[in-house]
């Protein structure tokens, strides 16, 4: 073993020392960047918007004028669509986790289902577009209509639904369940009576962030065919549509300086959104922690 | 009823791979295999037609392998931050505030990068033009950075006490410990994090739609424009190509290319973890 001098170690040290310094002043700066990146993002884009919102910017239709183009379809178009797509994804997506927890836990059914579902969370969001276009779009003919889009969107967040309620169902006590068949309820009574209540608030967290992210979906709504000059709100579930992702890449891609200050509104407009729906989960969350440890 | 809703989650992807196959399978009747994946020129939509998904799949590689060069070091700095030197408290904050940045929708980011990021670094220099793939990388990387710092830091901090201490008591600084102990450990958990990463990158679209231009270019230079796969595909969406046509068919070539490299990235990410996790119970 190499026995090294009382100097030549104390001369290590310090260096070792040094490193580890500067190691850490480098982490600080990398979390320092990317904390930063965002604030410089927000204040701009509210530097840039702030002043193209107002009341006759949230109420007027898009427009070839950049001074009266408004968000009024854009916005009512993205809550009929994000209503669609979270209904329909809460609904299979509770059934799914539902199935998958409590009735067949460990079949090969379930395990091939749940590989299955790790995967499609991975899969590019245009290529569920694609799969709308050629499904609901065309095959089921109900063309570029609100539903085509809602339903093209749920299977995109399916995905989070059945993973969030998967975990919400998981964390139910086992306890609750046994004392509930102890008093004779059957299989379904027990899952409607206390495995439902009791994982409602995570469900509900898990389909507000699903919803959150449908919100801000641009890519497969464009593929499904939804970037078109809408000037009108939806009046049937079948009538075409737009978006305030769509509207705002619209505004973006023209050369008008007008037109990206509009792209911008609408930005701060869609991000006040998210904002408020992420902060109901939030809350929903803390309330579900602190009901099993209170 | 709730096995058939379950049941439906294995029909998607059923369906995304039947319908992607029904119209590729078309198109490869008139393209030769060969010509599309060794083509280096993409011009489908010209009235002389070139195959060459290549010119496609070099954008898709250049901006995602770049938005790497910027999200990993900075994330696995962060999260190696987040997981040993941050107090809890500190932790608490920024940890949320960081995912904040995946959850922004990417059509913010790509207004972000053509009018904030590209303005900038034409200021440095003339050359760069208004599209390019330089702009929409730097901004991909930031919005794939939580995803590489939240998912690492949850395999850092599974990484349990003892072994720390251990290398403590030898004598180890913290960089040490950090670098040479609990990084190597958790090194599982980070490559899974880091292949998802460069998944959703490669998948990525409004960015580079809006910001890298709609140029397919067989390049590797970042200070023109380009086109990818995905930015392809709005390409074609948003104009009218006609189904049946041969351009409308293209979409469904590309996206089974796309749809397949990220199939591949993400069993190889979940392959990682299952193999090569260190198991410290």
């Amino acid at each position: 073993m190499a026995v090294i001098s009382q100097t030549e170690f104390q001369r290590k040290r310090g260096r070792r020392k040094w490193m580890g310094r500067a190691f850490y002043g480098l982490c600080l700066i990398s979390v320092a960047i990317a904390l930063g990146m965002l604030a410089v993002l927000l204040v701009y884009l509210f530097i840039q918007g702030i002043t193209g919102i107002s009341w006759s910017f949230m109420t007027s239709f898009a427009s070839r004028h950049p001074e009266q183009a408004g968000i009024k379809a854009a916005i009512l178009g993205s809550i009929y669509v994000v209503t669609v797509a979270g209904s329909v994804s809460f609904v299979l997506g509770v059934a799914s986790a539902l199935y998958l927890e409590e009735y067949s836990a460990r079949s090969k059914f379930a395990r091939i289902a749940k590989i299955n579902i790790a995967n499609l969370a991975g899969v590019p969001s245009i290529v569920y577009g694609i799969l709308g276009l050629q499904i609901f779009v065309h095959s089921l003919n109900l063309g570029k209509s609100v539903l085509a889009g809602g339903f093209t969107l749920a299977l995109l967040v399916l995905p989070i639904v059945i993973v969030a309620s998967g975990e919400a169902v998981r964390a139910v006590p086992p306890s609750l369940r046994e004392a509930a068949y102890g008093l004779g309820a059957t299989r379904w009574q027990v899952i409607w009576h206390m495995v439902i209540p009791q994982a409602f608030p995570g469900i509900l967290t898990g389909v507000i962030l699903a919803v959150s992210r449908a919100i801000g979906e641009t890519a497969p709504l464009i593929a499904m065919g939804a970037l078109t000059f809408v000037p009108f709100t939806p009046d049937s579930p079948l009538s075409r549509f737009t978006v305030l992702p769509i509207q705002i890449f619209n505004w973006t891609s023209r050369p008008q300086e007008r037109f990206q200050e509009a792209a911008a509104a609408g930005i701060i407009v869609l991000l006040a959104i998210l904002l408020v729906m992420n902060a109901g989960a939030v809350i929903l969350r803390n309330k579900f922690q602190n009901k099993w440890e209170g | 009823m709730l096995f058939l809703s379950t049941f439906l989650s294995v029909l998607v992807t059923a369906g995304i791979v039947a319908v992607l196959l029904a119209e590729a399978i078309t198109f490869f009747a008139d393209v030769s295999v060969f010509e599309f994946i060794t083509g280096t020129r993409w011009t489908p939509l010209f009235s002389s037609k070139q195959f060459g998904v290549l010119a496609l799949v070099a954008g898709t590689t250049l901006t995602a392998v770049m938005a790497m060069v910027v999200a990993l070091p900075l994330g696995l700095l962060s999260a190696i931050y987040l997981s040993e030197y941050a107090p809890n408290s500190v932790r608490k904050v920024v940890k949320p505030i960081l995912e904040v940045l995946a959850g922004i929708p990417t059509v913010v980011y790509g207004y972000f990068a053509l009018l904030f990021v590209t303005p900038i670094l034409r200021s440095i220099s003339g050359d760069i033009a208004v599209f390019n793939a330089m702009s929409a990388s730097i901004v991909m990387g930031i919005m794939i950075l939580p995803m590489v710092s939240s998912l690492s830091e949850d395999a850092m901090r599974s990484v349990p006490r003892n072994l720390r201490e251990g290398a403590y008591a030898l004598g180890s600084t913290k960089l040490e410990v950090s670098t040479l102990v609990v990084v190597p450990a958790a090194l599982s958990g980070i490559v899974s994090a880091f292949i998802l990463a460069v998944s959703r990158a490669i998948g990525e679209t409004m960015i580079v739609t809006i910001a890298a231009g709609q140029n397919p270019t067989f390049t590797l230079n970042p200070f023109v424009p380009i086109e990818t796969m995905t930015a392809y595909i709005v390409q074609v969406s948003q104009g009218d190509a006609p189904a049946g046509s041969i351009e409308f068919k293209t979409i469904f070539a590309v996206a089974l290319l796309l749809f397949t490299i990220t199939l591949l990235m993400n069993l190889l990410s979940q392959f990682v973890v299952s193999r090569f996790r260190e198991e410290y119970e």
